[in-house]
């Protein structure tokens, strides 16, 4: 489909980001590369052109942004002071470094850096400043900001976030944590951290993107990464969404797989109000693998919204999709998987799985796969479900002794664990394991028992 | 006193009545087999006994130690020491046999008041109580059945109950899609429990189990009622004659 412009699309609050962008482009880093000034400006109008999405586009047809185009968010002026107690609730054990970026700034006192031969860690804007060159190859070469104004946005405003690099051959064992925190302040504030990272051949590494709040405010996070995976290079990227109630979201992955390359994607969303998370690998090396997997839990009032679009443009590559949703009190879910396979793509292998479990009557998940394939040498399976908590499985375990309302965390916790298994990372995935126990525990607590007349005629409704 | 006393015992299922006045009492130690054609209702009293809430009790009274079973939840019931083998064990990917099999003990321990386990020492525990049933060791790690065949998943069964220890064991069905020695080692493996202060109620559709689990007491259900009871020689005689003779003769034959 053409994408179009429209007068719906407006930008209630144009005037606040033409402030914003003004003063944006006399003082960021990098104000004086004429490239960036490019990108940048680039960007800034086409965002301008299209406005935010409505539902009437079909990309965002379950998800209502309104709230994000009518509240005039201000970049954050100062940055506030987080003390170091917070930051080490925070902390991922076993991390080889971490970058911590307060509202969308980059703190260094707060961090620590990779000291491995071959392996940069380093802030965009320090790198910016100190050894541009290193990024015009690849900054803003991925992420389209033709397909999408929130891509677009935050490349206009791209001036922090982490730059990783990491040299042919080079095996990086422990991960690397980014936190980005939020933190409340009396107007609302917006931050649009822009990650790059670049494994070259062979190369293999471990990121974490985690994003959090500090007290409970409006923010609106607009983060975008992109990654280029090399030919035969491994990478695992993990995005951990555990932000206040009152923050808004959006993000978006675009991976670049060379021949061969292996990428993992795991995205756990728990916190936040309004959450989009896109990821978009383009498989374009011959042979290349990914794996999209994600775990999202909304309870009160929450919207998470997962979107895929995972392009197979090169012969023999794997894509795997599996995602589990629970949602429970009004919370509103969305899977949204697209695959397209280009027509040189053949032998492509590409799976979509998506479990929800729906804890509650007011609770929602809208799934929709949508495969176009222009090859016609492929296999692509795409399969979803919708249920409640097993009554068979909990009869099961309450008749070992285990009371009800353990009973049905432990088949929580079970559906989580599907996606945990496929983790490879061990700290990582016993770190995430113990913030959904955690998160599951005050669930499980909430949770009316279902009537006994719960366990006749399906548990599980097949859609799509 | 008698470990399981059940006296007229009316349940509905879906507002079908499927046990119309059942009587039964089980003492300390003893093997009681329940025997009777599909659709006699022998699977809903072994769903009643583990209390499963779907089925309604509209008569009747359950005393198990003394204690009224029919007031007890699920997980009170097993924890007071009332163990059923299902007939379907339930798969459940996701949570492994070891890490389920150390969470149904230690609530069990927390209800009688017993410290929690540590899995350090459940599992030496749990090693033993696999090798009793020629189980991989590997069956620890794997998800609660799921991809278990048929045999593992009876085996299983055996497994818990030897790590719960019961005072009363129901088997449902233990032996329903076995071969021959599946069917030994999971007999071997009740056995093994079998002690003074511990019964059993066997259910089953045919006498082949009762070889090798010898039972004390042989009950034939039909249509909801116990029809006949007598020694193991009773299920000698059903194996010859057949539920539908014996359906046929009880029309003329009031039960004692």
């Amino acid at each position: 489909m053409k994408e179009s412009t429209s007068v719906i699309t407006a930008i209630p609050q144009l005037e606040t980001y033409l402030d914003a962008f003004g003063d944006f482009q006399n003082t960021a880093p990098g104000r004086d590369l004429g490239w960036l000034r490019k990108l940048r400006d680039d960007a800034f109008a086409r965002f301008c052109e299209v406005g935010f999405p409505t539902t009437h586009d079909e990309d965002w047809r379950f998800t209502n942004v309104s709230a994000i185009a009518k509240t005039p968010f201000r970049l954050a002026a100062t940055t506030n002071e987080v003390c170091k107690n917070d930051f080490d609730a925070w902390a991922l054990p076993g991390a080889a470094c971490r970058l911590v970026f307060v509202d969308g700034r980059f703190v260094r006192e707060l961090s620590s850096t990779a000291s491995k031969k071959g392996v940069t860690v380093a802030s965009l804007a320090d790198e910016l400043n100190s050894n541009p060159s290193s990024l015009e190859p690849h900054l803003g070469r991925y992420l389209n900001i033709e397909r999408d104004a929130f891509a677009a946005l935050n490349t206009a405003f791209a001036a922090d976030g982490a730059f990783i690099h990491i040299r042919k051959g080079v095996v990086l064992e422990q991960p690397i944590h980014l936190l980005f925190v939020s933190t409340a302040s009396d107007a609302p504030t917006m931050t649009h951290p822009r990650n790059l990272i670049v494994a070259e051949e062979q190369a293999q590494l471990a990121v974490v993107e985690d994003y959090v709040s500090l007290g409970s405010a409006v923010a609106f996070c607009n983060t975008a990464t992109e990654l280029l995976a090399a030919e035969s290079a491994v990478v695992s990227h993990y995005m951990l969404e555990r932000e206040d109630t009152q923050a808004f979201n959006i993000s978006t992955l675009r991976i670049q797989q060379g021949r061969s390359a292996n990428v993992a994607t795991h995205s756990v969303l728990l916190g936040g109000g309004l959450v989009r998370n896109n990821v978009h690998p383009v498989l374009a090396g011959e042979g290349a693998e990914c794996l999209i997997n994600g775990l999202f839990i909304g309870n009160g009032r929450q919207h998470l919204d997962n979107y895929m679009l995972v392009e197979h443009a090169s012969p023999h590559c794997d894509s795997r999709q599996f995602y589990n949703g629970i949602l429970d009190g009004q919370s509103h879910g969305v899977f949204h998987g697209r695959i397209i396979v280009h027509k040189d793509a053949q032998k492509t292998d590409a799976k979509q799985t998506n479990r929800n479990l729906l804890l509650s009557d007011d609770a929602q998940i809208d799934t929709k796969p949508q495969l176009e394939i222009y090859a016609d040498d492929v296999k692509c399976t795409h399969g979803a479900t919708i249920g409640q908590i097993d009554e068979t499985a909990l009869f099961y375990l309450r008749s070992r002794g285990i009371d009800e309302c353990s009973a049905r965390k432990l088949l929580l916790l079970a559906f989580a664990n599907e996606c945990l298994d496929r983790m490879k990372e061990d700290g990582v995935r016993s770190h995430l394991q113990k913030l959904i126990n955690r998160h599951l525990f005050g669930m499980a607590n909430s949770i009316a028992p279902t009537e006994p007349s719960g366990d006749k005629g399906r548990n599980w409704e097949e859609v799509g | 006193m008698s470990l399981l006393e059940i006296k007229n015992l009316h349940v509905k299922v879906d507002n079908n009545e499927i046990l119309k006045g059942i009587n039964l009492t089980v003492n300390p130690g003893e093997v009681h087999s329940i025997m009777g054609p599909n659709g006699s209702g022998k699977s809903t009293l072994a769903q009643v006994l583990a209390r499963r809430e779907s089925y309604v009790v509209t008569d009747g009274q359950v005393l198990f130690d003394g204690k009224d079973l029919l007031e007890m939840k699920a997980e009170d019931a097993a924890c007071e020491g009332v163990f059923l083998a299902f007939q379907y064990p339930v798969e459940i990917p996701g949570i492994s046999n070891a890490y389920f099999l150390r969470s149904a003990l230690n609530s069990v321990r927390k209800y009688h008041g017993k410290d929690e386990m540590d899995a350090m020492d459940f599992l030496p525990m749990f090693r033993e109580k696999l090798k009793l049933l020629d189980m991989d060791e590997k069956m620890m790690n794997r998800s609660v059945n799921e991809g278990f065949s048929g045999g593992e998943k009876k085996r299983n069964e055996i497994l818990q109950l030897a790590i719960l220890e019961p005072k009363l064991a129901v088997l449902d069905e233990t032996d329903s899609g076995l071969d021959i020695d599946a069917l030994k080692i999971v007999a071997k493996g009740v056995n093994a429990m079998r002690s003074p202060d511990r019964s059993f109620v066997v259910v089953t559709h045919y006498q082949r189990l009762l070889n090798y689990i010898v039972p004390d007491f042989v009950h034939v259900l039909m249509n909801g009622r116990i029809v006949r009871s007598g020694g193991k020689e009773l299920a000698l005689e059903l194996e010859e004659t057949g539920y539908t003779e014996m359906e046929a003769g009880q029309r003329e034959v009031t039960p004692a």
